[in-house]
């Protein structure tokens, strides 16, 4: 008997759900979370892991019903390509976090915070995002999206001793709800032809301005949650304070869903996407590219860094996503199954080396309790393993060859390459300087993460507590291995990937890439072999046999050993943890040329307690003040003229209630 | 092709790397002779870099005890990377059957890989250069690369591919038509070589002073083999530099059928235009000064400012649809 995907996804749902049940009696028995939670958690993955696959490679779409819904509607499942490969996404992290964390939470057990809580919430959490993947009508995406938000909110302030997280967590809470409220209006403009399932939100046709309102909607909410600048200010706050198992799903994979819920919206539901919504969408992309990448090389809190860079990646799937819509609404179907296929593969990556980098990073702050970069260093003599899987998703996410960050970039610039092929003149131009900041954004990644890799894991330690850092257990080095294997894997058969996403853009656009296997799974040809071909495997070989041949070659018997002594350093010898340079050190020649983006606050400061004065530097984000704090001013202003309402006298309120019941008549009349 | 051609196009493919490998040194050592010469001093033989590398290669490498593994990988990544990203440049014949296993943008992805090795190794030991070089270079490098791509994105939509060998065949095919784009791109392709292989103005490759190095203060550290593959790499990255700025620009003479005598012709043509070449460099780095290193990013927004006219002039006067 071979199970079909859709019951198969079922399955994973019911698994994480059951998980997220067993989790409540951990508070009596703590171990039950490492040794019943956390395996269903894992067989979730699998089960999700095992459907995606299933409906990518069957290709047909599934539908289904939920004895649960509306009355005179039940729920609608459906699981067709495009969900098959947010489910396979989702499954894959979950089943590397679901093998990481058992080691991870084990502090958890004697601590303060509540591990029933913690298991409550990551089951309903991961059970969430597969159900919003899943599901075909719009209210039961709305529902589950919101039972994603929330429980994802109180994943966030788990650890709520701490001013700073709960501050973190509210703004998350307000930011969510305030995009989920995007995201149901954008439902009702759609629903208002038709139901509230998705099919027939297909067949209805919205005229142009209606349509344009309800893109408007979506991608103001679904980038909200997706962390698009300028609505990012939530995710550098709120991905840093969960617990790092917890971090990976946030960034790795709930970011995926909303790129989920977007392509689902505008691409799916709405249909016949515009050209000028692809140049918005473009932009902002490449804005949140760049300003998340600047940002990311200013922050010494590793776990804050990963998050600014999380901002980075979304942008780069949106220009992706742009891409798609600006070839698409040219009437050139071909390419945008290029920038569509490119955008679904890095967010495939992305969900792989930041699922990978934040559970690195958990295993940093576990071996070392340090959160600062400033305060690790050396770590990889310490840490060979974490080191060397680390290295490689820092690797995939500068965006190198041959590992999975390149292949998305690269056929992403091959998109926008091919905007010659454009009849609007404005466009063909503003095309290529967004791939300039493309290629910007990627240089500075790749310098971010030099930064990181530099100042956490090599040279001397910084600390204490550094420099006595143990290797992790096995379960959290297997949790990296295996995601770390998959940026490799990801990275060399691009070409097999590609032939598994390309029922997307046919599904959507009608055509898709026929030519990317042309000449075999070798050879990554997305348009023609002429135009543009990538060889990553043969690539990857090359540079291999080149090592060992050169190895071979310098193997001379007398000079083999290498000698072991004190570092040179231009004769200086006064070399300690303390003269290295520094990560803000560092980022400083970035922060001077690329000033006017930052608020950057530096000065002396005596504190009470100390004689010595200190220098600090704080690097902030400008749009606090130009846009979050103009609208708080708004807000709290609004607030206290409708306070003059409350006279605290009871007639006024019953007059204010007649009022209100002759316009409401009034209205309906 | 029939299956005789395509083995010897793999075959020259093959042996293109040895002769990079010889020739690399030799464009720095006449660089540094005709320099000297400029200068009024007698200079080292065009032949001296050969001699440092076999001098390095047969001393015992040192490395600090405080050293990780990513330190004694890096020289051995960067040359071989390095290695790997000349191996995409088409050097004396276009068509080659090698050319379609990597493109352009992928020929920039392995500088940035050697490039990444190459910081995070100034940065393991832990001295206050090494940081102080790997994040100049990695912003000297984040400046540089966005023009390097749109000058050779200029050529790839001229050419539609972003096959290098396509786009020199493209531009061997259409003979010498005066194009603005190409002057533009050509020009600041010239100024990102510049900043990319640590010349002056931007670097100084033959200072120890401290507070001037850039790439030198990432290898201060290295002794031995592992200094000889860091200096060979850098060497390399300089003539593929040259080998792209002429090839792509003036690619006359290059051989389109892969035949000895073909070849040969290619081959001295080349030499004559990479000497050329290495003479207006020589030339340069005597009458300019190096400048202070946050001029630098004036330097290449400059050349970013030149590759984006380029592309904007390729896509509004010279596509034609």
């Amino acid at each position: 008997m071979s199970l079909s995907p859709l019951p198969l996804a079922g399955c994973a749902v019911a698994a994480a759900l059951l998980s997220a049940f067993a989790s409540l009696a951990t508070g009596r028995w703590p171990a039950l979370m490492r040794y019943l939670c956390l395996p269903l958690l894992g067989l979730s993955g699998i089960a999700a892991t095992a459907a995606g696959l299933g409906a990518l490679i069957s290709g047909h779409a599934q539908l289904g019903s939920l004895p649960v819904g509306l009355p005179w509607q039940a729920w609608q499942v459906a699981l067709d390509r495009l969900s098959g490969v947010f489910l396979l996404l989702i499954g894959i992290v979950v089943v590397a976090v679901s093998v990481y964390a058992p080691a991870y939470v084990r502090e958890y057990e004697h601590g303060e915070d509540s591990l029933p809580m913690l298991g409550l919430f990551t089951g309903f959490f991961i059970a969430a995002m597969l159900l919003v993947v899943l599901s075909a009508d719009a209210f039961m995406f709305m529902v589950c999206w919101e039972l994603m938000s929330l429980s994802s909110y109180f994943l966030v302030a788990f650890q709520h001793g701490n001013a700073a997280n709960r501050r973190a967590s509210f703004l998350y809470l307000l930011m969510a709800h305030i995009g989920g409220l995007a995201i149901l209006l954008g439902y009702a403009l759609l629903a208002s032809h038709g139901g509230l399932s998705f099919e027939s939100m297909r067949g209805a046709s919205l005229d142009g301005g209606m349509a344009t309102a309800a893109f408007a909607l979506a991608f103001l909410g679904f980038g909200m949650k997706a962390g698009l600048v300028p609505v990012h200010a939530w995710l550098p706050e709120a991905h840093p304070v969960a617990p790092s198992h917890v971090s990976a799903l946030m960034s790795g994979v709930m970011l995926k869903v909303a790129v989920y819920g977007f392509v689902r919206f505008c691409f799916d539901l709405l249909g016949d996407v515009q050209t000028r919504w692809g140049v918005v969408v473009l932009l902002v992309g490449a804005l949140s590219a760049l300003m998340g990448v600047l940002h990311a090389l200013m922050q010494q809190d590793l776990k804050r860094m990963l998050a600014y860079s999380s901002v980075e990646n979304i942008g780069i799937i949106f220009i992706g996503l742009g891409l798609a819509m600006l070839f698409a609404g040219s009437g050139a179907p071909t390419l945008a199954a290029l920038a569509l296929v490119a955008a679904l593969y890095h967010s495939l990556n992305h969900a792989m080396f930041k699922g990978l980098l934040f559970l690195g990073a958990g295993s940093v702050i576990h071996a070392t309790r340090q959160h600062s970069m400033e305060h690790m260093g050396g770590l990889l003599r310490r840490m060979p393993w974490t080191g060397l899987f680390v290295l490689i998703g820092c690797l995939g996410l500068a965006s190198l060859p041959p590992l999975n960050g390149f292949v998305s970039e690269w056929l992403t610039f091959q998109a926008a390459l091919q905007s010659w092929s454009l009849h609007n003149g404005l466009l063909r131009s503003l095309i290529p300087i967004t791939a300039a900041m493309l290629a910007l954004t990627g240089a500075l990644a790749a310098a971010a993460f030099v930064r990181a890799y530099g100042i956490g894991f090599l040279g001397l330690a910084r600390s204490r507590s550094a420099r006595k850092a143990r290797e992790t257990s096995l379960g959290m080095r297997a949790g990296l291995g295996l995601l770390a294997s998959m940026c490799v894997l990801l990275g060399v058969m691009p070409t097999t990937v590609i032939q598994l996403l390309d029922g997307i853009p046919r599904q959507l656009f009608g055509s898709g890439l026929t030519h990317a296997g042309e000449r075999g799974w070798l050879w990554l040809t997305p348009i023609s072999p002429a135009v543009a071909s990538y060889a990553p495997l043969l690539v990857a070989i090359g540079l291999g046999l080149a090592w060992w041949l050169t190895t071979l070659l310098l193997r001379r018997s007398d000079i083999r050993e290498v000698a072991r002594g004190d570092a040179w350093d231009c004769g200086f010898g006064t070399r300690d943890a303390r003269t290295q340079y520094t990560a803000t050190a560092f980022a400083q020649p970035f922060s001077r040329v690329f000033g006017m983006l930052f608020h950057i606050d530096a000065g002396l400061r005596r504190e009470e307690d100390s004689t010595a004065p200190r220098y600090l530097i704080q690097v902030g984000d400008r749009l606090w003040g130009w846009l979050y704090e103009p609208i708080q001013r708004l807000v709290l202003n609004g607030g206290r003229l409708a306070s003059h309402l409350q006279s605290g006298h009871l007639r006024h309120y019953l007059g204010w209630t007649l009022a209100t019941l002759l316009l409401l008549l009034w209205m309906i009349s | 092709m029939s299956d005789n051609t395509h083995a010897i196009g793999w075959l020259l493919a093959l042996l293109q790397l040895p002769l990079l490998l010889l020739a690399a040194p030799l464009l720095v050592g006449w660089i540094k002779w005709l320099k000297s010469r400029l200068q009024n001093r007698r200079g080292p033989d065009p032949l001296q870099p050969w001699r440092d590398l076999r001098k390095l290669f047969a001393k015992q490498p040192m490395v600090a005890t405080t050293a990780s593994p990513v330190f004694r990988a890096a020289p051995y990544i960067v040359f071989v990377a390095t290695l790997a990203a000349f191996a995409v440049v088409p050097l004396l014949a276009v068509g080659l059957p090698s050319a379609a296993i990597a493109d352009v943008i992928v020929l920039v992805g392995l500088l940035g890989l050697a490039r990444f090795f190459l910081a995070l190794a100034g940065m393991d030991i832990g001295t206050a250069f090494g940081g102080m070089g790997g994040s100049r270079e990695m912003l000297v490098s984040a400046l540089a690369e966005p023009a390097m791509l749109m000058a050779v994105f200029t050529l790839a939509m001229s050419a539609h591919s972003t096959n290098l060998s396509s786009v020199i065949a493209f531009n061997l095919d259409t003979g010498l038509a005066l194009r603005p784009s190409y002057l533009f791109a050509m020009l600041g392709l010239v100024l990102v070589a510049i900043a990319e292989t640590g010349r002056i103005p931007v670097d100084n490759p033959a200072t120890h002073l401290e507070l001037t190095m850039i790439h030198e203060a990432m290898i201060l550290e290295y002794a031995g083999r592992h200094l000889a593959l860091m200096e060979w790499a850098a060497q390399l990255k300089l003539m593929l530099y040259g080998v792209l700025i002429v090839n792509l620009f003036l690619p006359w003479g290059l051989a389109e059928n892969p035949t000895p005598a073909a070849l040969l012709g290619s081959l001295a043509l080349l030499t004559l235009k990479l000497m050329a070449l290495g003479a207006g460099v020589a030339v340069a780095e005597t009458t300019l000064a190096k400048m202070r290193l946050f001029r630098a990013p004036q330097f290449l927004n400059l050349a970013f400012l030149l590759t984006l006219l380029g592309l904007l002039s390729n896509v509004i006067l010279e596509t034609s649809l």
